[in-house]
């Protein structure tokens, strides 16, 4: 598996993509850092842009890599290795590939300009965590949806659907439902809906750590109870892994049963 | 000859100073405070050494001055009242006065002053009070450099730190108030200032002030109360330089307003509150050059509120500059900074080109759905504030600047 994993991430560094993309977060903090000056307001700039970015750079890398490499999977596929192997060394070898680019493009300028010692590591800490976490989690969505559309150009539409759906759609609904229930206490509804999409999730738990004074409301209070404390950080973590896990089981379950 | 002249002068200056001084220790011929206050004339000034004397409900009624030299405590050993003032022209200064009593009916306070005039209560320290200060139906008095402070742990079992009820022309200066209910409180108060002070981590309000009008709050602080400060019902109020800071949590406020008409609230300073103001039914209130940094909502306008004038205020990095819960709008919003404008500057005068809409969809939608809020900073929140900015429908369309500044007003 491991020589799985190094061929993608060979593979990935030959095509230049990993490379832009680090130069890119790398740019960028570089930018936001110079502009701003003031490490707790880029970071709220960061979280914007991770929310949205990570999940949409790990669903359209995730499907446009399982395209284009699906030629070397069919080799790969002929030798006696397990199906199982290969394809979660693929997933793998992306998704850190990723991973690393945002973590090293975001992590060199913050250190640069002193994240260390100005207090806000934790909230950076988080804001990577749940931007790797992200990546994690639609590289394997759009994997899956690799696997399920032999048809490329259904499989790249389902996953910028899906992308839409996690990045604004949800949001919406979510938004609408909120409006028409108001009548009732929805406080708890509220929370349990943003458990669910991964994005509001790292949104929400990033927010409580930075937006603080807002959410201090009295729907801010439930919140604040329930992700403030250890057990709601150990709960949404665990929710966050869960939707790594279960598009990776899923992947691997299709990925022995299909007929390439 | 220089001798008798100085000795006129003394004698007169004496005679002015008003008659003789009191000395009162443990060592002392004047043992308790009681009997320096029996023994003295109008005009005579009582001097306590320092010690720790016992002294609880103890009237003062006639014109004296008493002063504490070096650590001079009175301990009113949770009896009720420490000192009550019913004579004109009282003075303390230097006195440290603690342990009030508690009651659930009466207004207990280490300084009570009833229907008098002239007081000046100077550099005293009330520790572990009820209430500090209590003045009723009094005028012309000085309040100043004193630090009150209780033990209390909530609204129920603390009082005020200056309480004043049907006074007028009172000045509060340079103190200093903790752990209380309401740091400061007025009611029917007039011509009245309050310059100076620091009010802090108060259970309920740092200052509290209803039907008292023509009165000015200058340079004061207010910091982490549990519900910042609250102004309602008065008129010709004067604010200026004050500092709202971090009142945080789901009911406070920097600025409270409700029912306050023809008010000015110039160059104020509102740090990381939840809202920063909050105006009900509040007319005529002239707003400039307030800076408004890093609260939740700068402005909060819930109802009622007409012909307020916004102009030169600053508005940074706050998650709602104003939020508004009606369409109409008759306040006028001119020639403020505002951190997230987006407009241009083509000839460079300093005034954007653009007008700026500082009322978000999103923040309508809070207020109609206060759960809402966390969907805070999600991209579709920012495409529908976007949508709405292009073509407003649910914000008041009028509520615009016009002439948003390009850099912060000084």
């Amino acid at each position: 598996m491991r020589r799985i994993i190094w061929y993608s991430l060979y593979d990935l560094l030959r095509s230049r993509w990993t490379l832009v993309y680090f130069l890119f977060y790398l740019a960028l903090g570089f930018a936001l850092l110079f502009l701003n000056n003031d490490v707790s307001k880029a970071l709220i700039t960061i979280m914007n842009i991770i929310v949205v970015l990570t999940p949409l750079i790990g669903t359209l890398f995730g499907v446009m890599f399982f395209y284009n490499s699906i030629e070397f999977t069919e080799l790969l596929l002929a030798q006696p290795i397990k199906r199982q192997t290969i394809f979660l060394g693929q997933y793998l070898g992306l998704s850190l590939s990723l991973s690393g680019s945002l973590v090293l493009g975001l992590g060199l300028p913050f250190l640069l300009y002193g994240i260390s010692s100005s207090g806000s590591v934790q909230e950076f800490l988080l804001l990577l965590t749940a931007g790797v976490f992200l990546t994690f989690i639609f590289t394997a969505l759009a994997f899956n949806i690799g696997l399920s559309n032999t048809n490329r150009i259904r499989g790249f539409g389902s996953a910028i659907l899906m992308w839409l759906f996690m990045a604004v759609i949800y949001d919406g609904l979510f938004l609408i439902a909120l409006m028409v229930f108001d009548e009732y206490p929805i406080d708890k509804f509220a929370l349990i809906a943003s458990c669910l999409n991964p994005i509001d999730l790292s949104r929400i738990l990033i927010l409580l750590k930075l937006d603080i004074s807002v959410l201090l409301g009295y729907t801010g209070a439930v919140f604040q109870q329930f992700f403030g404390t250890t057990r709601g950080m150990f709960i949404s973590l665990t929710l966050l892994m869960l939707w790594v896990l279960i598009p990776i089981w899923r992947m691997i379950r299709i990925a022995i049963r299909k007929d390439f | 000859m220089k001798s008798i002249v100085l000795f006129t002068a003394l004698f007169i200056l004496a005679n002015f100073a008003g008659g003789k001084t009191i000395e009162l220790c443990s060592s002392c011929a004047v043992k308790t405070l009681k009997t320096a206050l029996n023994i003295a004339d109008s005009g005579d000034v009582i001097r306590i050494k320092p010690g720790v004397y016992n002294a609880w409900n103890i009237e003062i009624d006639k014109p004296v001055s008493i002063i504490g030299t070096g650590s001079v405590v009175l301990d009113g050993k949770n009896q009720g009242y420490i000192l009550k003032i019913q004579a004109n022209h009282v003075r303390l200064y230097g006195l440290t006065l603690k342990n009030v009593g508690l009651s659930y009916t009466k207004d207990y306070a280490a300084i009570y002053l009833h229907r008098v005039q002239h007081f000046k209560i100077e550099r005293c320290t009330l520790r572990n009070v009820f209430f500090g200060i209590l003045v009723e139906k009094s005028a012309h008095g000085i309040i100043s450099g004193n630090k009150v402070s209780s033990l209390g742990t909530g609204e129920t079992d603390t009082g005020n730190g200056i309480h004043l009820w049907h006074c007028n022309n009172v000045l509060i200066e340079g103190n200093h108030l903790s752990r209380l209910r309401d740091g400061i409180y007025f009611e029917f108060v007039s011509e009245s200032r309050v310059l100076e002070n620091l009010s802090e981590n108060n259970f309920r309000y740092g200052l509290h002030f209803m039907f008292s009008n023509n009165d000015e709050y200058a340079e004061n602080e207010f910091r982490q109360n549990g519900a910042g400060v609250a102004v309602m019902f008065s008129k010709f109020i004067h604010m200026r330089n004050n500092k709202f800071i971090q009142n945080w949590g789901s009911a406070s406020y920097g600025l409270l307003l409700k029912e306050i008409y023809d008010a000015e609230i110039i160059s104020n300073e509102f740090r990381k509150n939840t809202i920063g103001i909050n105006a009900e039914g509040s007319n005529r209130v002239h707003y400039r050059l307030n800076n408004f940094t890093e609260n939740g909502w700068a402005i909060k306008i819930t109802g009622a509120c007409y012909e307020n004038i916004f102009e030169r205020n600053n508005f940074s990095s706050n998650a709602f500059d104003v939020a508004y819960n009606s369409k109409m709008n008759d306040n006028r919003f001119h020639g403020n900074y505002w951190s997230d404008y987006s407009g241009y500057d083509l000839n460079r005068d300093g005034i954007g080109d653009v007008p700026h809409r500082p009322v978000k969809l999103f923040s309508y939608v809070v207020n109609r759905t206060p759960e809402s809020v966390v969907l805070l900073r999600s991209l579709f929140v920012d495409l529908i504030n976007f949508s709405e900015k292009v073509s407003p429908v649910f914000t008041p369309d009028e509520l615009v600047d016009n002439a948003p500044l390009m850099k912060r007003a000084q």
